[in-house]
């Protein structure tokens, strides 16, 4: 059964993401912590599209787990999306250690250690794909959520070398910077309405940037745009901006 | 963040929380102390606003399928689009469903919904074999028609006050094509219409499009609708015949959100009347994918935009059948010369009401019209009320953004036990709406 393994399947954007590719006849493999809530997703998406789902326990902080953890799959996936991530509380975190670390190790650390296994399997096979979703927070350090943005920095600068190893054995490594989506992550924030769009255009701009052969892409598409103007604001005034 | 449903009116300032999960939810029922539930918006008024919403739109997982027997098990969040998308293909359709499909399981419920075919098959929770809903303490009952049926019959048409929907199993309704066999017929005036309506009784859909300014002779005169599911042999030979349970995906057309309001002064209403009545002409029979026939507005997007920023508002009254007539006479009379001018205009005779408490359909006719608001518009409709009243109708709440807590409790015989009914399972008054405080219950 080829499939298609999704890392934090819980989430707003996976789920949206899973029932774009299942819509395609792709199976798929839902990890996430708490995975009795994503058999819940597994039943659903069968139902829908009549393909095959299977559910597995996941949890981006067991690094030392991750290597069984992939050897435990009945058989390898045609390819992997990561969408686990972790906002957190940046006021907390500069004076909470715990909080601050938990941010880096689940955006960073914790995505890193599991796409290395999976980039050593999908490299000796050469086959495969790399879905990463970052964010456009990772542009530019922000007072208001840095401990992320840093981590989120990481991330990108983390796929784009892995991108740069495996081009050449033909496994794709594509990078998604979204920017405000509404989502139990941002739930509880005023976003602009005008800048923030719905986890199922997220999905579509992904499968789109799959089908299209796209390294990295910005969604909503004006985002890169907005960055490239955030990005060349003079550190003597962007150090002012109540951002 | 403001929020408002269909009619645009009236908006609140709300705090917006979604669930995917039981636990999510009994979080919410936790933190906030009042608060109501909310589907698709598509109720017109403000049946699903308050401070604090807890939106089912992220629980809308299709739980079990059994495309043998035609039973579906869905979260409260699914939408009846969602539904067709998986139930057509397999030649199941839904049993009973509203004029748009971009509502969801909860929202049909808690507004026990009706449809086109309601005289022969009843509102949707006739077919909903069972369901579980959170109560204000985080407790989670099963109820169906024979199961705990006293909160059964209270939740369907509730509007919400008595817990949160989590799921719900229900029946559908088999189907050989994604077709609809459909004919229409015209009226000249109302006595013409209501006498088509008696005649095809037994059509499984009927509903009749009003001209609402045709005046004096012509009061009433109306496009008549019919449908019947088609069956295989009816598309023999046609386009269809080949993939009879599929339809293609058709382009929406949006309406841009500042279309402004003066576009729709009495002139344009007179012409859109007046150009729907004419087309009629020449569409007599006809084959249309069930899209069109059910859901003609969905193809327009938001088509609420059209009334502009200040929004509108849906009239649906019914009244007994012994009185229909006169009641009918009286209200097309008023409008007729009345200043406001309703956009669309729709009439149906409904068969027998189920016993669901607050369920809105009782044999007779219901009359639904769209009114821009206007500053006069409220007192105008006060006048309508009379009119209701006095005949022995009521208002559908599903619809409603203000009537008075009197019409209320005069219309709905049973709005008294209802409350009583509130008092004992939501002591706390937790599920709270506008529309609720509104009407005192
Ligand atoms: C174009 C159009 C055509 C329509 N045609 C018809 C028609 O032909 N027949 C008809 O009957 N209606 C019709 N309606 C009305 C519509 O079917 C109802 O208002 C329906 O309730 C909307 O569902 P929703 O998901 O949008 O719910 P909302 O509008 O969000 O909420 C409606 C009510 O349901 C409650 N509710 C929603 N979800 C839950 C839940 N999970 N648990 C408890 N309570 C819940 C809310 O509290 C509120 O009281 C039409 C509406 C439109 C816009
Ligand atoms: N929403 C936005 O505006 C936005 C913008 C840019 C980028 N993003 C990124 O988009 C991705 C998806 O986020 P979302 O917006 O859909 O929000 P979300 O629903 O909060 O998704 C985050 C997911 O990460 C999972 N996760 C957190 N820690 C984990 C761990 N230790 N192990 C396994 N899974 C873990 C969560 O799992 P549980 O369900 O078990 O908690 C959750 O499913 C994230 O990478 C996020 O950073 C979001």
């Amino acid at each position: 059964m080829p499939y298609l393994l999704i890392l934090g399947a819980r989430s707003d954007i996976a789920r949206a993401v899973s029932h774009r590719f299942a819509r395609k006849g792709l199976n798929l493999c839902l990890a996430a912590r708490r995975y009795e809530e994503a058999d819940r997703d597994a039943k659903d998406l069968e139902i829908r599209y009549r393909i095959r789902v299977m559910t597995r326990e996941f949890d981006a902080l067991d690094f030392e787990g991750h290597e069984s953890w992939y050897a435990g799959l009945p058989e390898k996936p045609l390819g992997v999306l990561c969408a686990v991530g972790f906002l957190g509380n940046q006021k907390k975190g500069e004076t909470n250690l715990t909080e601050a670390k938990k941010i880096m190790e689940t955006n960073y650390l914790g995505c890193v250690s599991i796409l290395n296994v999976i980039a050593n399997d999908f490299e000796e096979r050469k086959a495969g794909f790399i879905i990463g979703i970052s964010s456009v927070a990772g542009d530019r350090g922000r007072q208001s959520n840095y401990f992320y943005g840093s981590s989120k920095a990481a991330f990108t600068a983390y796929l784009s070398g892995l991108r740069n190893r495996l081009c050449r054995v033909n496994v794709r490594v594509i990078t998604v910077k979204p920017g405000f989506v509404r989502t139990g992550m941002t739930e509880d924030l005023e976003l602009p309405a005008m800048l923030t769009s719905s986890p199922e255009e997220v999905a579509r701009d992904i499968l789109s940037a799959f089908e299209k052969g796209k390294d990295v892409i910005y969604t909503k598409w004006y985002w890169k745009y907005i960055m490239a103007v955030i990005k060349i604001i003079p550190e003597k005034i962007f150090k002012k901006l109540n951002l | 963040m403001n929020i408002a449903n269909w009619g645009k009116y009236p908006t609140i300032d709300a705090r917006i929380r979604g669930f995917r999960t039981v636990g999510d939810l009994k979080d919410s029922f936790q933190d906030a102390a009042t608060l109501i539930a909310r589907g698709l918006g598509r109720c017109y008024g403000d049946s699903s606003l308050w401070s604090t919403i807890v939106s089912t739109l992220k629980f809308n997982r299709i739980l079990a399928f059994d495309a043998e027997e035609g039973i579906m098990r869905c979260e409260a969040g699914t939408s009846l689009e969602e539904v067709l998308d998986v139930a057509v293909p397999c030649g199941w359709f839904l049993p009973v469903t509203p004029g748009t499909k971009h509502v969801t399981l909860g929202g049909a419920i808690a507004s026990d919904v009706h449809g086109k075919n309601h005289h022969k098959e009843g509102a949707f929770s006739d077919h909903v074999l069972s369901m579980e809903v959170m109560l204000h303490d985080g407790e989670i009952i099963a109820c169906s028609h024979r199961e705990r049926q006293g909160l059964f019959t209270a939740v369907c048409g509730g509007m919400g006050l008595l817990g949160v929907i989590l799921n719900a199993t229900f029946r559908l309704k088999k189907i050989e094509t994604a077709y609809i066999m459909q004919r229409t017929i015209r009226a000249a005036d109302l006595d013409e219409v209501m006498d088509l309506f008696e005649q095809y009784a037994d059509a499984t859909y009927s509903v009749a499009w009003i001209d609402c300014i045709a005046k004096e002779k012509k009061r009433g005169r109306s496009v008549f609708m019919l449908g019947e599911h088609a069956l295989r042999k009816d598309l023999e030979g046609s386009q269809f015949a080949e993939r009879p349970l599929e339809i293609s995906l058709r382009k929406r057309l949006n309406i841009p959100s500042q279309f402004p309001s003066f576009v729709l002064n009495r002139f344009s209403a007179k012409a859109f009347n007046f150009v729907y009545f004419q087309r009629a002409k020449t569409e007599r029979s006809a084959v249309a994918d069930f899209d069109t026939f059910f859901y003609p507005l969905d193809a327009i997007g938001h088509w609420n935009r059209i009334y502009g920023s200040k929004g509108f508002t849906q009239y649906q009254c019914v009244m007994p059948r012994d009185t229909s007539k006169q009641g009918l006479r009286s209200l097309l009379n008023i409008i007729s010369w009345g200043g406001e001018v309703p956009f669309l205009a729709v009439l149906k005779l409904f068969g027998k009401g189920n016993g669901n408490l607050l369920s809105f359909p009782m044999e007779g006719y219901t009359l639904a019209l769209d009114f821009p608001i206007t500053p006069t518009l409220f007192s105008f409709l006060d006048s309508l009320d009379k009119i209701v009243l006095d005949y022995g109708g009521r208002l559908y709440l599903a619809k409603d953004a203000r009537m008075s807590g009197e019409m209320f409790r005069r219309s709905y015989g049973n709005a008294a036990r209802f409350i009583d009914l509130k008092h004992q399972l939501d002591g706390s008054d937790k599920f709270r709406s506008l529309q609720s405080e509104r009407l005192e219950i």
